[in-house]
C-alpha cells in the first residue's frame, strides 16, 4: 500500500495513478461551479448521454477499417453525443413545461437506453472479437497505454486551465445570476461554458472511472470542499485538492490487489473524505454542531438553576442539579455553597436589570438582545446600568 | 401469432408492460412534485442491496434480493435526508453523493465476492434480461388454460402483475390525498391530511415498483418509465386523471413497440441478432417524448 502511494509498484500503476490524480483535480475544480449553481445532476445526464456516441464512434471507425478502440476517436464521438444530450436537457427545460429534473431523467435514461441498443449491435457486428466497450460503463485501467494516460492528463489539465480562466464570471453566475446579468455577463453563455467543461471532464474520465460514476468526481469533491470554506475561490481550490487526492489515493489502492476496480475505489475514497468532512468540519460539521448545542444547553440549564437558587426554590431537574454540583455551586444535598449564593445573586441581579431595561423608555429597544444568556454587562455601559439600578431601587421602594 | 409467439414473446411482453405501467403510475406524482430523480437514485442503489443479499444468503433468490434492494433504497433515502439536513447540502448534490457512492460500493462488493458461478453482474443489473424470460412449457395459446403449463411461467410475471396491482390500488385508494398533497401541500395540511405520511407512502410505493421491475427488466427501464411516460402525458393534458391514463398508454405502448422493434426490427434490416429490448423500450419512450414535446397540445404551461 505504501509502495503504491509512493508510485513504487510498476510503470503502468504509476501511469494510472498520475492520470487519475490529474483527472480528479480537474473534475473537482470544475464540479464546484456546477455544485454552487445547484445543478449537479445535469452532469449525470451528460455522462449517460455519452454512450450512444461512444458506440457510434466505434462502429464508424470499424466501418472505415480502423481499430475502433482508438481512445481519441471514442472520446470525440462521446463528446458529440453528450453535447446532443445537453442540448436536449436545455431544450426540454426551456421550451416545454417540464422541470429540469424531469428533463435530466428523461435524457439520461433514453440516451443510455439507446446506447445499450447500440452496444448490443456492436456485439453482434464484431462477433468473436471483443469490442470491450462495456469497460467504459465502469471504467477500466487495465492495459492503459502511455498515450491514453497522456491524453487523459492533458485533457484534464486543459479543462482545469479553462475553468480557472473563467472562474470569475462563472462564480458570479453561480451565486447570483440576476446580478451577473446586470454586470453584462451573458448568463446563458456562462451556463453553457460550465456544461461544456463538465462534458469535457466526462469524456476525459470515461476511460478511468466509467460513465456511470464520473458524475461522482464532479459532485463529491465540491460538496466536501464546501464544508471547509465559505469563500468561493477557496472552495474551488479545495475541491480540486480533494478530487486530486481521491484520484491519486484511489488509483494507488486499486493497483495493490486484483478485484479493486479503479473507478469505484476512487469514488469511495472521495466519499470517505466527504463523510469525514461532514463529521469534522469546524464550521458546518455534525460534531461541532453537537458540541455547540451541548454548550448552549449547559449554559441555559446553569442560568435557570442559578435563578431558582436565588429565589430559594429547590432544583429538581436532574441535568441542572448535576451541572450545579459539578461547578461547585451546590452541595450534594442541593444546598447552595457560598460560591453558589454569590453566583445566584449575580444571576438574579442580571435578570432584574433586563426586566427593568424592558420597561425603560429610551433603552427598551436594546432588550431585543435578551436571549436569556447574554449578560447585561455586555450590552450596556456602566452609566446605563447605574441608571437602571437607580430605577430598580426606586421601584422597590414604591412597593 | 402462433405457438412460437406464446413461448418466446408473450411472457416478456407482459412483464415489460406490467413493469412499465407500475413505474409510470407513481412517476406521475413524482414528476409533479419535482422528485423525478428519485427513480434514478433508487435504481442505482439497489445494486449494493442485491449484492449484500446474495452474500448473506449465498443464492440468487427473488425474495432476499428484493428485501436487500428495498433495504438499500431505505438506507439511501435516510442518507440523502441526513446529508441534506445535517450538512446543509442541496438535495441534488446530496443525491449525487449518495447514489454514486452506493453504486460504487456495490460494484466493489461484486468484484470482491465470488459471483462467477451465478448470473449476477453489473450489466445484468443495468439492462436486465427481458428476452430470456421465456415460457418453455407453453405449446400454444391453449396453454393459457392449462394449469400444468401455467406452473412453468417465469416467476417474474406473477410477481410483476402483483406489484402493478399493488401500485394501482395505492394510487386508487389514496387518489384524493395524493392529488391534494401534490398540488397544494399547505391546503392539504389544513384539511388534516398527513402530508409527510403520504409523501413517504409515495416514495415507498415507487421503491417497491422500482425494485420489482429492476429484478425483472433492469434499471434502464425503471428510470425511463418513471420519467418519460408521465412527462409525455404531462404535455398532453392539464387534468391529472387524464394525465395518468395517457401515461399508462404511453408506458404500455413503449413496452410493446420497444420489445417488438428489438426482437424483430433487426431482422427487417437483414441482421440476424436481436438488440437489447430494455434499451429499445427506453429509446421508444424517449422518441414519444420528443414527438409530444414538439407538437403536444399542452407542451408549454
Amino acid at each position: 500500500m505504501i509502495d503504491a502511494l509512493l508510485l513504487q509498484i510498476g510503470y503502468n500503476a504509476t501511469l494510472v495513478t498520475l492520470g487519475s490524480a490529474a483527472l480528479g483535480l480537474a473534475a473537482g475544480a470544475t464540479g464546484t461551479f456546477l455544485f454552487l449553481r445547484k445543478r449537479s445532476l445535469v452532469a449525470d445526464a451528460v455522462s449517460h448521454a455519452t454512450l450512444p456516441g461512444l458506440a457510434l464512434a466505434f462502429m464508424l471507425m470499424v466501418a472505415l477499417g480502423g481499430d475502433g478502440r482508438n481512445l481519441a476517436g471514442l472520446m470525440f464521438g462521446s463528446a458529440l453525443s453528450a453535447w446532443v444530450g445537453l442540448l436536449s436537457v436545455s431544450w426540454l427545460t426551456r421550451k416545454t413545461r417540464l422541470a429540469e429534473d424531469a428533463a435530466i431523467g428523461a435524457v439520461l435514461s433514453v440516451f443510455f437506453g439507446f446506447g445499450i441498443v447500440l452496444l448490443t449491435v456492436v456485439q453482434t457486428l464484431s462477433s468473436g472479437r471483443q469490442a470491450g466497450l462495456e469497460s467504459f460503463l465502469l471504467g477500466s485501467t487495465a492495459g492503459m497505454l502511455f498515450s491514453d494516460a497522456m491524453l487523459i492528463a492533458a485533457g484534464g489539465l486543459t479543462v482545469l486551465a479553462s475553468a480557472l480562466a473563467l472562474r470569475r464570471p462563472l462564480l458570479l453566475v453561480a451565486f447570483d445570476p440576476g446580478y451577473a446579468e446586470t454586470q453584462g455577463i451573458n448568463v446563458q453563455r456562462m451556463d453553457l461554458a460550465i456544461m461544456t467543461l463538465v462534458m469535457a471532464i466526462t469524456v476525459v474520465g470515461l476511460k478511468v472511472v466509467g460513465l456511470i460514476l464520473i458524475v461522482a468526481l464532479l459532485i463529491i469533491p465540491a460538496a466536501t470542499a464546501r464544508f471547509w470554506s465559505n469563500r468561493a475561490d477557496r472552495v474551488v481550490l479545495l475541491a480540486g485538492l480533494f478530487g486530486g487526492l481521491s484520484g491519486y489515493v484511489g488509483a494507488a489502492i486499486s493497483a495493490t490487489a486484483p478485484g479493486l476496480p479503479t473507478g469505484p475505489i476512487i469514488v469511495l475514497v472521495g466519499f470517505a473524505f466527504f463523510i469525514a468532512s461532514l463529521l469534522l468540519s469546524p464550521a458546518r460539521g455534525i460534531l461541532s454542531a453537537v458540541v455547540r448545542h451541548r454548550a448552549y444547553q449547559r449554559h441555559v440549564h446553569l442560568r435557570q438553576g442559578l435563578l431558582s437558587l436565588a429565589q430559594n426554590q429547590p432544583v429538581y431537574e436532574a441535568m441542572t442539579r448535576c451541572l450545579l454540583r459539578r461547578a461547585g455551586l451546590v452541595r450534594a444535598d442541593g444546598v447552595p455553597t457560598a460560591k453558589g449564593h454569590s453566583h445566584a445573586a449575580a444571576a438574579l441581579r442580571d435578570e432584574t436589570r433586563w426586566q427593568a431595561l424592558r420597561s425603560s423608555a429610551h433603552l427598551s429597544e436594546l432588550s431585543a438582545r435578551d436571549d436569556g444568556l447574554t449578560l447585561i454587562l455586555d450590552v450596556l455601559t456602566p452609566d446605563q446600568i447605574a441608571e437602571l439600578d437607580r430605577r430598580i431601587t426606586s421601584e422597590q421602594r414604591a412597593i | 401469432m402462433g405457438a412460437e409467439f406464446v413461448i418466446l414473446s408473450l411472457a416478456p411482453l407482459l412483464i415489460g408492460i406490467f413493469a412499465a405501467v407500475a413505474c409510470a403510475l407513481p412517476g406521475n406524482f413524482l414528476l409533479l412534485r419535482r422528485q423525478s430523480l428519485i427513480g434514478d437514485a433508487i435504481s442505482h442503489v439497489v445494486l449494493p442491496g442485491i449484492v449484500v443479499a446474495f452474500l448473506l444468503t449465498g443464492q440468487i433468490a427473488a425474495w432476499p434480493m428484493m428485501l436487500g434492494a428495498a433495504g438499500a433504497a431505505l438506507v439511501a433515502v435516510v442518507l440523502i435526508e441526513s446529508i441534506r439536513r445535517l450538512g446543509r447540502v442541496d438535495v441534488g448534490a446530496a443525491m449525487g453523493v449518495v447514489f454514486t457512492s452506493m453504486f460504487a460500493a456495490g460494484v466493489l462488493l461484486l468484484e470482491q465476492s465470488d459471483t462467477s458461478s451465478v448470473h449476477l453482474d453489473v450489466e445484468h443489473a443495468l439492462y436486465g434480461n427481458l428476452e430470456s424470460l421465456i415460457w418453455l412449457d407453453a405449446t400454444g395459446w391453449s396453454s393459457l388454460l392449462d394449469p400444468v403449463a401455467l406452473q412453468g411461467l417465469p416467476p417474474e410475471l406473477p410477481r410483476m402483475a402483483l406489484t402493478l396491482l399493488a401500485v394501482a390500488c395505492f394510487t386508487w385508494i389514496f387518489w384524493r390525498p395524493l392529488k391534494l398533497t401534490t398540488f397544494d401541500e399547505g391546503f392539504a395540511r389544513t384539511l388534516g391530511i398527513p402530508v409527510q405520511l403520504i409523501s413517504l407512502g409515495l416514495v415507498v410505493t415507487a421503491a417497491i415498483a422500482a425494485v420489482a421491475a429492476f429484478d425483472a427488466v433492469g434499471s434502464i427501464i425503471v428510470i425511463a418509465m418513471f420519467i418519460c411516460p408521465p412527462a409525455t402525458a404531462r404535455m398532453m393534458t392539464n387534468r391529472l386523471s387524464a394525465q395518468i391514463w395517457w401515461s399508462v398508454a404511453f408506458a404500455a405502448l413503449s413496452a410493446i413497440l420497444g420489445y417488438v422493434l428489438a426482437g424483430y426490427g433487426p431482422l427487417w434490416f437483414g441482421a440476424t441478432d436481436a438488440v437489447s429490448a430494455a434499451g429499445m423500450i427506453a429509446t421508444v419512450s424517449g422518441l414519444m417524448l420528443a414527438v409530444v414535446a414538439t407538437i403536444g397540445p399542452h407542451r408549454t404551461a
